[in-house]
């Protein structure tokens, strides 16, 4: 068969993506170096960088992109710490296993804006929500969670919808699991501990890599749960990247600094990028 | 934690319990939607169930206007996302060259820049063709932001057909369409059907672009619930009814499917 064939399939892919990664790439360029405010229309005069310094002078860049980092990084923790313990658990046949898969698989199909929604009033209120009576019936102070631990709620949230997604795909892995050779490893003498860290973990290298690399993919630009549970309150405590961007954008309706500030997020995913491919690539072939 | 783990009871015990725990949100959510508003901010766990949070969000904030939104723009943008990434997938996993690999990986890291990153130009883009608050625009959008995703998973897939049996089928003198439909279609089903699976997921859950594309006329039930966080987060009954009809279809997709759509989720690299 000839060249041209594969190469025509190819294209459409191709072709779409490079211009839905161009073009936006292209005009959020040109944005950045513009006065562009959609309140002034017609004052499209050329800035140079002061977009930037004005994004990066912002009293909440800098809270911003630490906290996109935090909420990252403990969200991949804490999923995948007892993703990896819940997968344990639930591995091996019991009573009821299957139906145990299905509670536990839930979260992972509600929409953004229901989980945060849900959360917030119904389980997070200080007077009504359930972990207020819980807190109350150990006679403890309720907590205010959106107001006092904004930043954690947010983490508990989306640990909370990320978890079973973690926790299924490492008992697919751990399906595959070699049982002679933990067999073999108890015989001689190999405690839990020691078959859990010399052979269960190393066993679930690729999957973990795996589940690192989605979780960052969807993570590094969380939006619906913040924008509908704290608003990025209270102050900056719970704004990320992605939203500090959208709130220049189409709350102050800038989109010259909205767009400087996007080139910065940008910039930060493909450093991640490079890091991810790098583990991803000798995982993935 | 192997074969013979010594508490037998007391590791189903916990399994259960964890998983209710996890679950009991859901459960909550389920719940307080068949309750009156007082019942509701009350927590009863015994009370007599009523439609009628169900019939005030259909009357006041036209529920299925939204929901037809969410399945035409989630049918439409994974039917046409995968005739896009069908044969570019295809192509790479039978006619690999030294630059598979290569485009591959950039396609995936497509994936990764954030969509805020986009957000000025296709909101300026929208506006100024008139597609703000239209259902072409999110499908657009949808169906470029998955592809990525669409064609790894298909790849991986595509990948583990046996080359023997395409070259059987191609000395056969077949065309390019008959070996599609007789010899890897049948073959890779599962890959495809979980590839479908994941994006018809992500598309109804989709929320960022719905939230800031639309409103009124093209906005998905992800934008409604939105529109119920205040000063209506007030009224939880009212909430819970809305929330449940709008995660009720994909949720009990998801129960029916979610065997097919981890597989594919692993892209392969976990068996």
């Amino acid at each position: 068969m000839s060249k041209f064939l594969p190469r025509a399939l190819l294209a459409p892919a191709v072709v779409t993506l490079f211009a839905w990664m161009i073009v936006p790439l292209v005009m959020t360029i040109y944005f950045s170096l513009i006065q562009y405010n959609l309140n002034q229309p017609g004052e499209h005069g050329f800035v140079g960088l002061e977009n930037f310094k004005y994004f990066i002078t912002d009293p909440d860049f800098w809270p911003s992109v630490l906290q996109t980092i935090e909420l990252l990084g403990w969200v991949i923790v804490i999923t995948v710490v007892l993703g990896v313990g819940l997968a344990l658990l639930i591995n091996d046949p019991f009573p009821g296993q299957a139906i145990v898969r299905v509670l536990l698989i839930s979260p992972f199909f509600v929409m953004p804006t229901v989980n945060a929604l849900l959360w917030k009033h119904m389980m997070m209120n200080p007077i009504y929500g359930v972990l207020g009576k819980v807190w109350a019936f150990f006679g403890a102070t309720p907590v205010d969670w959106m107001t006092d631990w904004p930043l954690l709620s947010v983490v508990i949230i989306l640990s909370w919808q990320w978890l079973p997604f973690a926790c299924l795909i490492f008992i697919t892995a751990l399906q595959s699991l070699d049982r002679e050779q933990m067999e073999a490893a108890r015989m001689d003498g190999a405690n839990a501990f020691h078959q859990f860290w010399y052979l269960t973990l190393p066993h679930l290298g690729r999957s973990i890599a795996v589940v690192v690399m989605i979780e960052m993919i969807f993570l590094m630009s969380v939006f619906a749960e913040i924008f509908t549970t704290t608003s990025g309150g209270p102050g900056n405590e719970s704004t990320n990247l992605a939203f500090l961007i959208y709130k220049q954008a189409l709350m102050n309706f800038d989109v010259g600094v909205a767009s400087a500030g996007a080139l910065f997020a940008v910039v930060l995913a493909n450093i991640a990028a490079v890091f991810l491919i790098r583990m991803v690539g000798k995982n993935l072939d | 934690m192997a074969k013979k783990a010594p508490f037998p009871y007391v590791r189903t015990f916990f399994a259960w319990f964890l998983s209710l725990l996890i679950f009991f949100p859901l459960f909550w959510l389920g719940i307080t939607a068949f309750k009156t508003e007082g019942q509701a901010i009350a927590g009863h766990l015994i009370f007599t169930p009523t439609l009628d949070s169900f019939v005030e969000v259909q009357t006041r904030s036209d529920y299925l206007h939204y929901a037809k939104n969410s399945l035409v723009t989630s049918v439409v943008s994974t039917v046409l996302g995968l005739l896009i990434a069908a044969p570019a997938a295809y192509s790479m996993a039978f006619f690999r060259t030294r630059k598979t690999r290569d485009i591959l990986m950039w396609m995936l890291s497509t994936k990764m820049m954030p969509a805020v990153g986009a957000l000025m130009p296709i909101y300026v883009m929208a506006q100024t063709t008139g597609m703000l608050d239209s259902i072409p625009a999110l499908v657009i959008v949808f169906t470029l932001s998955n592809l990525p995703i669409m064609v790894w998973m298909l790849y991986s897939a595509f990948k583990e057909v046996p080359i023997d049996i395409l070259e059987a089928v191609r000395l056969d003198g077949a065309t390019l369409w008959d070996e599609f439909r007789h010899a890897i279609l049948p073959l890779t089903m599962g890959g495809i059907a979980s590839t479908a699976l994941l994006c018809l997921v992500l598309t109804w859950n989709e929320a960022f672009w719905s939230l800031t594309l639309t409103s009124a006329n093209a906005g998905t039930l992800a934008a409604l619930i939105a529109q119920y966080s205040s000063p209506e987060g007030l009224f939880w009954a009212k909430l819970s009814a809305a929330s449940l009809l709008a995660i009720a279809p994909i949720i009990v997709f998801g129960w029916f499917s979610q065997k097919q759509l981890v597989q594919g989720l692993t892209f392969g690299a976990v068996k």
